[in-house]
């Protein structure tokens, strides 16, 4: 049975963790998402759960210590947040290309500089080519829910890859909200027992970890990395429907609000996904037809779905909570028209970053900006594709 | 120990294999299999390593030289990754997912570039948490792999690829980090220094103490590289000896803080001795240098002093 309950986005991935029991957890603190290992550290201290925790003296070690204990075997993960991931980023290559399935529970929050601790995407997005699996919530019901969903992700023979599972520094990781909790053996029986194939710590069965690779072999080690992320959209949607199954709630690659018959969507990640909704509901009072594509999952990137769900609008504006600094637009406004482009879906596709180092966005600027399409649509205008809201003076 | 027994010793199977691709005359291999003889027959071992020569010529894809699990994640880290090893034996065994007799080690090896440098502060953090592992370094004294670049282990005015010797040059400035000491004010179980002569028993013995005492141990182990040094590679043991009969690299163990010197050379050699041997001080014997030679000797005697002090000699 569900149960009613008011946390924290970090309160519910604590909690979520306490449930899931893992085996070993190094971690080290960074804000926002120190609370998590604080709050896994009060419950091993209580004794209601007995995951082995290591304080670690920094983040590089955090990574470094969660691959060595998931491939002696032991069902591990971590958490951090900006520059923690940033100096983990060597690590995430190495987990992924060992085909650890780990997880690490990231509270977005902005790369330095200037350093600030407020939430945007630019950790995570500075970490999508390094082979792990993205799922970001909008919310910190999603940041329970998609957490338990990462470990049977990640294990699955299919797949075998880390999986980041991603909430937006205070917005949801200090906010507190009515969430829906589920019972500790339910979640325990969702994700199931750890039995990894091959581990260090197999007696009699050794296995050598990290190779060096010369070029006659690397290339497949890479391709096959590939193939196993191709191979995860499937798993995803399967654990993503046995969840909605047992828990009743979820989605797959992303939800799709009111974009049935919409001609202007808003194609957006995180905890912003929900002012964009309010905007929506705003302006289909008024009559314009408006809709949020709101990405769940960012790596493996669904191309050809986000394509299909776009097909019929008539413009669409990709909302990046990061910058690229490469000119022209966030991640997003980079990976969103190729996937348009190849399915030859030509619609209008506006580039805005927006949010960045925790600059409020408000349903005003989400209006705003669906005026703006419409603007563009209706009266054929002449547009600039790599567009900034929310800024203080515009040039 | 009053069991050492040679033949005994070197007639136990090895558990690093031929066929590695290691330099002849290197010293990293020799010292390495001399670690791995101290593991008692009959337990697991997990190996750790840092990134370098070990790393990149014992386990080439798709071929291992490793009998024991093993484990390379990078250059910087091998105390972090050999740590989430062994926390992860605790966490199965507590859970009942290991066999109970299931006795594993854990042993990481790195070079003084991955030890002293960049993997230093990873080293740090594994021996304050006190994880039951022994940290080997095996201390060539540069950043052999990459092609002799200096290290904070090279000793002064060695000729290397980063402190060249030149007109304006005598090789590097400064003198060698002493990593054996840090890790002793760490206050770990057992740190010992040691390298390998003719009979095997003083790193045997410091093994065997560094893989059974619990809690986290440190051996610093001298490994001559023939590339790097400039000197025959069938001399490898002769350099051995005089490193530590010059006192330059002294033999001593420090066992729940006591500190011990566990060799003392019956006549003290003069540093020429062991700097005469290597190519890379070649120039300290060109006339005129005379003075360096002498600064280097003061310092072996200032660290010699120092050391048998701290061992209440």
């Amino acid at each position: 049975m569900s149960r009613k309950d008011r946390m924290s986005g970090n309160e519910a991935v604590a909690y979520a963790i306490r449930q899931v029991n893992p085996d070993v957890m190094p971690a080290f603190p960074i804000t926002p998402s120190t609370e998590i290992p604080q709050m896994v550290s009060t419950y091993i201290a209580n004794g209601e759960m007995d995951t082995e925790f290591i304080p670690v003296e920094s983040e590089h070690s955090s990574m470094s210590a969660t691959v060595g204990a998931e491939a002696a075997g032991a069902r591990s993960m971590t958490a951090t947040s900006s520059c923690g991931l940033a100096f983990m980023w060597e690590e995430l290559l190495v987990a992924a290309s060992n085909r650890l399935p780990l997880v690490l529970t990231l509270v977005n929050r902005t790369l330095s500089g200037p350093i600030n601790i407020n939430c945007d995407h630019s950790d995570g997005m500075g970490a999508r080519d390094t082979g792990w699996i993205q799922i970001y919530a909008e919310n910190n019901q999603e940041a329970y829910d998609n957490f338990i969903q990462a470990f049977p992700i990640a294990e699955d023979v299919r797949v075998h890859l880390p999986v980041m599972v991603c909430q937006d520094g205070f917005i949801t990781s200090h906010a507190v909200e009515n969430i829906l909790i589920e019972e500790d053996a339910d979640v325990k029986e969702f994700v199931g027992e750890y039995h990894p194939e091959e581990f260090l710590l197999n007696p009699g069965k050794p296995v050598a970890v990290g190779p060096y690779a010369v070029s006659a072999y690397s290339m497949e080690a890479k391709y096959n990395q590939e193939q196993a992320m191709i191979r995860s959209k499937e798993v995803i949607k399967e654990i993503a429907e046995k969840f909605r199954k047992k828990f009743g709630r979820g989605f797959d690659f992303f939800e799709e609000y009111r974009t049935e018959d919409a001609d202007y969507i808003m194609l957006i990640m995180g905890s912003a996904a929900g002012t964009a909704k309010q905007a929506v509901d705003d302006l289909r009072d008024k009559g314009m037809k408006v809709g949020v594509l709101k990405l769940r999952v960012f790596r493996p990137f669904p191309a050809d779905e986000i394509a299909e769900a776009l097909m019929k609008c008539k413009a669409v504006a990709i909302m990046d909570r990061c910058e690229s600094y490469n000119g022209c637009g966030g991640p997003l406004a980079s990976e969103v028209p190729a996937a348009l482009f190849r399915k030859k879906v030509l619609t209008e596709a506006v580039s805005y970053v927006y949010g960045l180092a925790g600059r409020d966005f408000t349903v005003e600027t989400a209006c705003g900006i669906f005026s703006e399409l419409e603007d563009i649509v209706m009266n054929n205008r002449q547009y600039e594709q790599h567009r900034y809201v929310g800024l203080r003076t515009r040039q | 120990m009053a069991g050492y027994n040679l033949k005994e010793v070197m007639s136990k199977p090895e558990r690093l294999a031929p066929g590695h691709r290691m330099c002849a005359g290197c010293g990293a291999t020799i010292g390495i299999r001399a670690v791995l003889r101290a593991l008692h027959e009959g337990d697991h071992a997990v190996i750790g390593n840092a990134t370098g020569c070990l790393e990149v010529s014992s386990f080439m894809y798709p071929y291992t030289a490793w009998e024991d699990s093993y484990i390379h994640n990078a250059f910087e880290n091998a105390g972090a990754t050999l740590s989430g090893v062994e926390t992860a034996y605790h966490a199965l065994k507590k859970r009942g997912r290991l066999p109970q007799d299931a006795n594993f080690k854990f042993i990481t090896f790195g070079g003084d570039g991955g030890t002293y440098d960049i993997g230093f502060q990873s080293l740090s953090g594994a021996m304050e948490r006190g994880h039951d592992m022994v940290y080997v370094c095996y201390d060539n004294g540069a950043y052999m792999n990459t092609g002799i670049q200096r290290s904070s282990a090279t000793p002064q005015f060695a000729d290397t690829t980063t402190t060249p010797v030149g007109k304006k040059s005598n090789g590097k400035i400064q003198t060698r980090k002493d990593l054996s000491a840090i890790i002793a004010e760490h206050h770990v179980p057992y740190v010992a220094q040691t390298t390998f002569t003719k009979d095997f028993k003083d790193i045997h013995i410091k093994s065997e103490k560094a893989i059974y005492t619990e809690g986290a141990a440190f051996l610093n182990m001298l490994a001559p590289c023939p590339r790097g040094w400039r000197y025959e590679t069938s001399e490898v043991m002769k350099i051995c000896q005089l490193a530590i009969d010059t006192c330059y690299w002294p033999m001593f163990e420090v066992d729940h803080g006591n500190w011990r010197l566990t060799y003392e050379p019956k006549k003290k050699l003069p540093i020429e001795d062991f700097l005469r041997e290597q190519g890379r001080f070649a120039h300290l014997f060109k006339p005129g240098n005379e003075e360096l030679i002498g600064q280097f000797q003061e310092e072996v005697d200032r660290r010699w002093e120092d050391l048998l002090y701290r061992c209440n000699k």
